[in-house]
């Protein structure tokens, strides 16, 4: 049989395929809900209508986004009984906790709160409704925590007993496995990628709409200036967050890579391809893995830089991919090349989350200051909430229209950097694990269904692989479409603001019984 | 009681609330061609789900990954067990989500057409496998020494696992229709309430049928009440029905719902899957367990977060609990208006 064909691997492929492929919703859901709610608060407070617009643009944008969201999870929910069998008998006890805890605690709040919130625009008090989608964003943070949770379980298992005779995990310390160190860092590091993501969508969304009115206006066509003014107060919004959240997220990612080099060694020298320990070790900033010969073809290094990563000093020792597989051959047998991972994909997928995700933090960071509307501008060049800002290099120097183009532009192209981010830093963590699917506890090839034939593994790889690329396309057709079309401003506010019970439902009852509904399928 | 019995019950009790809630989506959406005249109607019966479905999905995530922690080798056999039957009800649960919420987001015939198929089949899809699986299960299945089911597609495809499947089928269209008649005003309540009496009548026939069919195989006396519960509540929903008390009409069929599924888990337990190679080699609530530590844990969650869910999913049904008919369809869905700039 081909290597390529193996059950394990396709049941690999299979689950990284549908996980990434689930992960480009979720951080997207996870930010945007949150936006939609901080808007729809600040128009349940200010009663201005530029935040109701917003609102409800964002919030169009979130919920074509969940629902992707929420089918793909399904996927996730059932694979773990599908494919990898002998994992879920062996973890199910440890890992299915957290997953139940999820559904009951998180789903169920979400699923709920989210139709209340789409149907309830004109059946529930103002206040009510926004309170509805703050659950929401409640039940996608408390998803991702238990989530993670799980994850983190496999990465460093804690709070179990082994039953060998059994061969079966046993859970013994809940509250280890939802506290461990590592799981509070991933779930830092995971919330302020996706506030990351968010904040770059909005950004690069804003930027379309203002770029396209700044260039009517230029040709002296009208334009729709609440529109102007809905995506201003977005820009700024996702500038800020993407300042806040980039910061969080590197500072984050630097925190969980300390914690990696004590738990995991192999991932991080995998990660930085350092194939001997040294001492001071060195940042590689470029280098071209060779698996074969176990050393690089190409090695740029910033001296002693990734012993301050992981030790915060200039220092100390740093182990290497040779002498941790060699630890780990004499810890649980076989030859140490079982336990290298995939040297160049762990080494390219930690530096392109890096590069992909920073980029978007430096952008909002420049936009921040482009598109400020007070601090160190002369006063005539200050713009109100319905104009769009002008990109405003110094006090009173203005970027040319050459650079202002290009800069709009940028903004605009990275509007998806942090979504792939995201997934090479999923990528990378994966598979810097591996051969392990559980830490030095279960092997990934004996995690796979022994059951399940190759026939069946392959007609649902195909048939998820078919049905995924279709919805893609369908999504992406979507989101351009409403997210090109920009926030709807002949939309107004339901006028009235509806006290609980006070609508009459029967049927035939005066006035408003035969009033359309304000959202229907 | 044992933790795994009491854990046996709360799974039985998740499908049964999947079943009662779901199935009159899944009934919902065969009505959609089966009773709707025109877009307008069509859009009626799917705004009476609109708000609701997506929880009453949960359900169903929360009963795999309920069954997943509490017992991990009943979640393992079952999925890998029913690989295929599993990864067509992944399909058609992913393509009815996607139908709901993308239908109506671009004008366009082609595209709303499409998607109302999709609804209309996947739904008729589902609440044909869910009752093929849980008969097949039931039945008994070959699973050796290892726990590992050893058949293939054949165990499926025979005569009582299809009767089961049928027999889902009617009755959750029953209970749609029910829930349709509760739900929409104007002729197409009219119709949904027609449409019951026929669907109920052929409704007990079935249950007669594979209900008895369950007790002769693996019966018990409890699962002989059930039995009787089960059908006896379809006739009575049939009364209220031909009188128009609609609510109540839809509280007896979703008893018939609930006698059902719970007659299924009556007649399995203790077992969970019952291997038809060796008894020996059955899954039980026993041996297919998690630690007592686990399912602890679970059970002060489950017991903190059930009432709690009740209740907020009962609030959604209260503020949505205005009839809707045709009136209240508005014309167009706003579609933007902008391009995107080239
Ligand atoms: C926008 C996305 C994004 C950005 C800009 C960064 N990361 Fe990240 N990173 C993720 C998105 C992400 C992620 C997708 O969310 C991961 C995958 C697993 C996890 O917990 O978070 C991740 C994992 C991850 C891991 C592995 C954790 C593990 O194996 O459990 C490390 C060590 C870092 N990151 C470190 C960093 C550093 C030092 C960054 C520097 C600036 C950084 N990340 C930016
Ligand atoms: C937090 C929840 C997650 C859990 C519980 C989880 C669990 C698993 C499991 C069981 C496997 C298969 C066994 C193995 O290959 O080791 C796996 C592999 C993998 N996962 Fe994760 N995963 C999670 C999150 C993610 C996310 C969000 C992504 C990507 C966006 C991801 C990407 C992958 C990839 C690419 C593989 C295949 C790695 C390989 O086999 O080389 N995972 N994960």
């Amino acid at each position: 049989m081909y290597l390529a064909l193996a059950p394990d691997t396709i049941a690999r492929w299979q689950f990284g395929m549908t996980t990434v492929y689930h992960y480009l919703f979720v951080p997207l859901t996870i930010s945007l809900v949150a936006i939609t709610a901080g808007l729809e608060t600040a128009y349940v407070r200010t009663g201005r209508t530029k935040y109701f617009h917003a609102t409800k643009f964002w919030g169009k944008l979130f919920l074509i986004n969940i629902a992707m969201g929420v089918v793909t999870g399904l996927v996730q929910e059932f694979q773990f009984g599908m494919n990898w069998s002998a994992y879920s008998r062996f973890v199910g006890d440890v890992f299915g906790a957290p997953l139940a805890l999820e559904a009951l605690l998180a789903f169920f709040f979400e699923s709920t709160f989210i139709g209340l919130w789409i149907f309830g625009w004109d059946k529930l008090p103002k206040k009510v409704h926004c309170a509805c989608i703050w659950m929401v964003s409640i039940g996608t943070i408390l998803s991702t925590y238990f989530i993670l949770a799980a994850n983190s379980f496999m990465q460093n298992p804690v709070g179990f007993s082994l039953d060998k005779t059994a061969g079966k995990a046993h859970l013994t310390d809940i509250g280890a496995v939802l506290f461990q160190k590592l799981n509070l860092v991933v779930v830092a590091h995971t919330l302020t990628a996706a506030f990351l993501t968010g904040a770059a969508f909005v950004m690069g969304i804003s930027a379309i709409h203002l770029w396209r009115a700044a260039r009517l206006q230029r040709r002296g066509r009208p334009t729709d200036l609440k529109q102007v003014a809905a995506m201003r107060t977005s820009l700024r919004l996702g500038l800020v967050l993407a300042v806040i959240f980039g910061l969080g997220t590197a500072i984050s990612g630097d925190k969980l890579g300390e914690v990696m080099f004590e738990q995991q060694p192999m991932k991080m020298a995998a990660a930085e391809a350092l194939w001997d320990k040294e001492a001071p070790a060195p940042f590689s900033a470029f280098s071209v893995p060779d698996t074969a010969q176990r050393r690089n073809s190409v090695d740029i290094q910033v001296p002693g830089l990734l012993s301050f990563l992981a030790h915060k000093d200039f220092h100390s020792a740093v182990p290497g991919i040779d002498d941790t597989a060699r630890a780990e051959a004499a810890a649980y047998g076989g030859s140490p090349s079982e336990y290298i991972p995939n040297v160049p994909m762990t080494y390219w997928g930690f530096r392109a989350m890096i590069l992909f995700g920073m980029t978007s933090f430096s952008l909002g960071a420049a936009g921040l200051w482009l598109t400020r509307r007070k601090f160190w501008l002369a006063p005539e060049h200050r713009t109100g909430s319905f104009d769009v800002p002008r990109l405003m290099l110094t006090k009173n120097r203005e970027l040319g229209a050459m650079a202002s183009g290009l800069a709009w532009r940028a903004g605009i192209l990275t509007l998806a950097f942090p979504v792939i981010a995201n997934s090479f830093g999923w990528i990378f963590t994966a598979m810097g694990r591996q051969p392990w699917a559980v830490t030095g506890l279960l092997r990934t090839v004996d995690a796979v269904s022994p059951n399940v034939s190759l026939t069946e593994q392959l007609v649902t790889l195909i048939g998820f692989s078919l049905l995924y690329i279709a919805l893609a396309v369908v999504e992406l057709k979507l989101l351009v479409k409403y997210a090109g079309g920009g926030p709807v401003t002949s939309e107004r506010p339901p006028l009235r603001d509806i006290k609980l019970g006070g609508e009459s439902t029967l049927e035939g009852s005066p006035r408003d019984a035969d009033k359309p509904l304000a959202f229907a399928y | 009681m044992h933790l795994h019995d009491l854990w046996f019950v709360v799974i039985a009790l998740l499908w049964v609330g999947y079943f009662f809630l779901e199935g009159f989506d899944f009934g919902v959406g065969i009505l959609t061609r089966v009773l709707a005249r025109g877009e307008t109607e069509r859009r009626v019966l799917l705004n009476t789900i609109g708000p609701v479905w997506d929880g009453n999905e949960v359900w169903l995530v929360t009963a795999a990954g309920a069954t997943f922690a509490a017992f991990p080798d009943w979640y393992a056999t079952m999925f890998s067990g029913f690989y295929l039957p599993m990864f067509v009800i992944l399909l058609c649960l992913i393509l009815r989500g996607v139908a709901f919420e993308y239908r109506h987001k671009r004008d366009g015939e082609r595209w709303k057409r499409n998607w109302e198929a999709i609804v209309f089949v996947t739904s008729l899809v589902l609440a044909f496998l869910w009752g093929v699986l849980f008969a097949a299960m039931v039945h008994g299945l070959p699973i050796g020494a290892d726990h590992e089911y050893h058949g293939g597609l054949a165990e499926l495809v025979q005569p009582y696992a299809l009767l089961g499947g049928v027999t889902t089928t009617v009755l959750f269209t029953f209970h749609g229709a029910v829930f349709a008649s509760l739900k929409t005003v104007g002729s197409i309540r009219h119709r949904a309430r027609h449409l019951a009496q026929t669907a109920g009548g052929l409704t007990v026939l079935l249950l007669l049928a594979f209900l008895t069919w369950t007790q002769v195989g693996t019966g018990n006396v409890r699962s002989l009440i059930a039995e009787a519960v089960a059908v006896l509540a379809v006739l009575v929903s049939l009364g209220f029905n031909f009188g128009a008390r609609e609510g109540r009409a839809f509280v007896a069929s979703g008893l018939s719902v609930v006698a059902s599924t719970a007659m299924l888990f009556l007649a399995l337990f203790p077992q969970v899957m019952p291997s038809s190679l060796n008894a020996a080699w059955s899954l039980t609530a026993t041996n297919a367990a998690a630690g007592s530590y686990t399912l602890g844990i679970i059970t002060w969650v489950a017991g903190f977060a059930t009432p709690l869910v009740l209740l907020y999913q009962g609030w959604t049904y209260w503020v949505f609990r205005k009839r809707i008919g045709v009136q209240h369809i508005p014309v167009a869905a706003h579609a933007p208006v902008h391009r995107v700039a080239p």
